[in-house]
């Protein structure tokens, strides 16, 4: 099923690339595991949410902090293992169509975090999912290039968004979210007041 | 009874401007107020509710969730490992299904266990009376952002006006 495994990119590098493409004063909901760990590493932003617990609800509290901001594009770096546990916020999201929202999904296929076990993202297609659910744009993209053409286009549009990013099961040898929690909220609030 | 439109309007002057939750039967009156007064945001999952009324309070909003009491059991790791962690306060407005006993046989286990479950937890609690009214919301508005974290107001059948099961 997947036979350009050797050449997929690493979730890393994909973060490392929306991130470079995020401008500044845009909040960041990042799923807990791997994901928010990678991110933290790579860069540090006020405007980031790094969720530790809660599997499954990253895009659900994006959407409200999206509805709470109707002004600002609100951006979820979610994993295919949390979309699918959270699997009835892809309904929401279609059913309220906020237009500040964008979805990432970087989907490897495995429960990185937790040892690579198979996940049912290898069958089930995330991104119709989303379709079928209302999102107003969707894509899947594999290519580093293909990546940051379709996510700046989603940027620039109306949503909500859902891009599909297929990643390679690498994960960086990174350490903890070395921030208090309640510190994370409270300089994200102050960050996107 | 309470009226749906005075329950409603009591949280409003408090300083709620987020609802978002799960249907109960006994939630029915005030969730029509809230939809007529154009204030409420539908989920499908208690914990998704829980979760987009985090959200919410990191955009600078004042949450409550609605949820029956088994909603609460589905929002456990949620209320745990998400606002209880990050500080994230919201009001839960729970419907007490199973009170006493007299209920249908599958809110029965939750209606006995719910009040020690939220102190093991510990979510400060209080449930509604007609009588006490004015001092539960007094107790709601004062608990809120001195805990910042979750708190619970516990609605039994027959208290605000509703449909009742």
């Amino acid at each position: 099923m997947r036979p350009e495994e050797g050449t997929m990119q690493s979730r890393a590098r994909a973060i490392q690339a929306l991130l470079e493409l995020i401008p500044g004063d845009v909040p960041v909901i990042i799923c807990n595991g791997f994901p928010s760990r990678e991110a933290f590493k790579l860069v540090d932003r006020p405007t980031h949410f790094y969720m530790m617990g809660s599997m499954g609800m990253a895009a659900a509290i994006g959407l409200g902090v999206a509805l709470a901001k109707p002004a600002k594009k609100v951006v979820v770096l979610d994993g295919d293992g949390n979309v699918l546990m959270g699997l009835g916020t892809l309904g929401t999201v279609g059913a309220l169509k906020p237009k500040n929202f964008i979805h990432v999904v970087l989907d490897n296929e495995v429960y990185g975090s937790s040892g690579n076990q198979p996940s049912y993202a290898r069958v089930v297609r995330l991104d119709q999912v989303a379709k079928a659910a209302g999102y107003a744009h969707v894509e899947r993209v594999r290519e580093r290039e293909d990546l940051v053409y379709e996510f700046k286009d989603l940027l620039g549009k109306d949503g909500p968004g859902f891009l599909l990013v297929k990643v390679s099961e690498q994960a960086e040898d990174v350490g903890w979210v070395s921030l208090e929690p309640s510190q994370i909220t409270q300089r994200f609030r102050k960050a996107i007041e | 009874m309470i009226e749906s439109e005075a329950f409603v309007q009591a949280l409003e002057d408090i300083g709620f401007d987020f609802f978002t939750g799960v249907p109960d039967v006994l939630l029915a009156g005030v969730i029509e107020t809230l939809l007529t007064r154009r204030l409420y945001t539908p989920a499908v999952r208690e914990d998704e509710a829980v979760a987009m009324a985090a959200g919410a309070y990191l955009g600078g909003r004042v949450p409550a969730v609605l949820m029956s009491n088994a909603g609460l059991g589905t929002s456990l790791n949620t209320l745990l490992s998400l606002n209880l962690l990050y500080r994230h306060p919201c009001l839960l407005i729970v419907a007490w299904r199973g009170f006493e006993g007299h209920d249908a046989p599958e809110h029965r286990s939750m209606g006995q266990v719910m009040t020690p479950l939220l102190d093991t937890v510990r979510i400060p609690h209080r449930t509604l009376s007609d009588a006490t009214a004015l001092d539960d919301f007094n107790w709601v508005a004062q608990t809120f952002m001195k805990t910042r974290i979750p708190v619970a107001l516990l609605l039994k059948p027959g208290v605000v006006r509703g449909i009742q099961p």
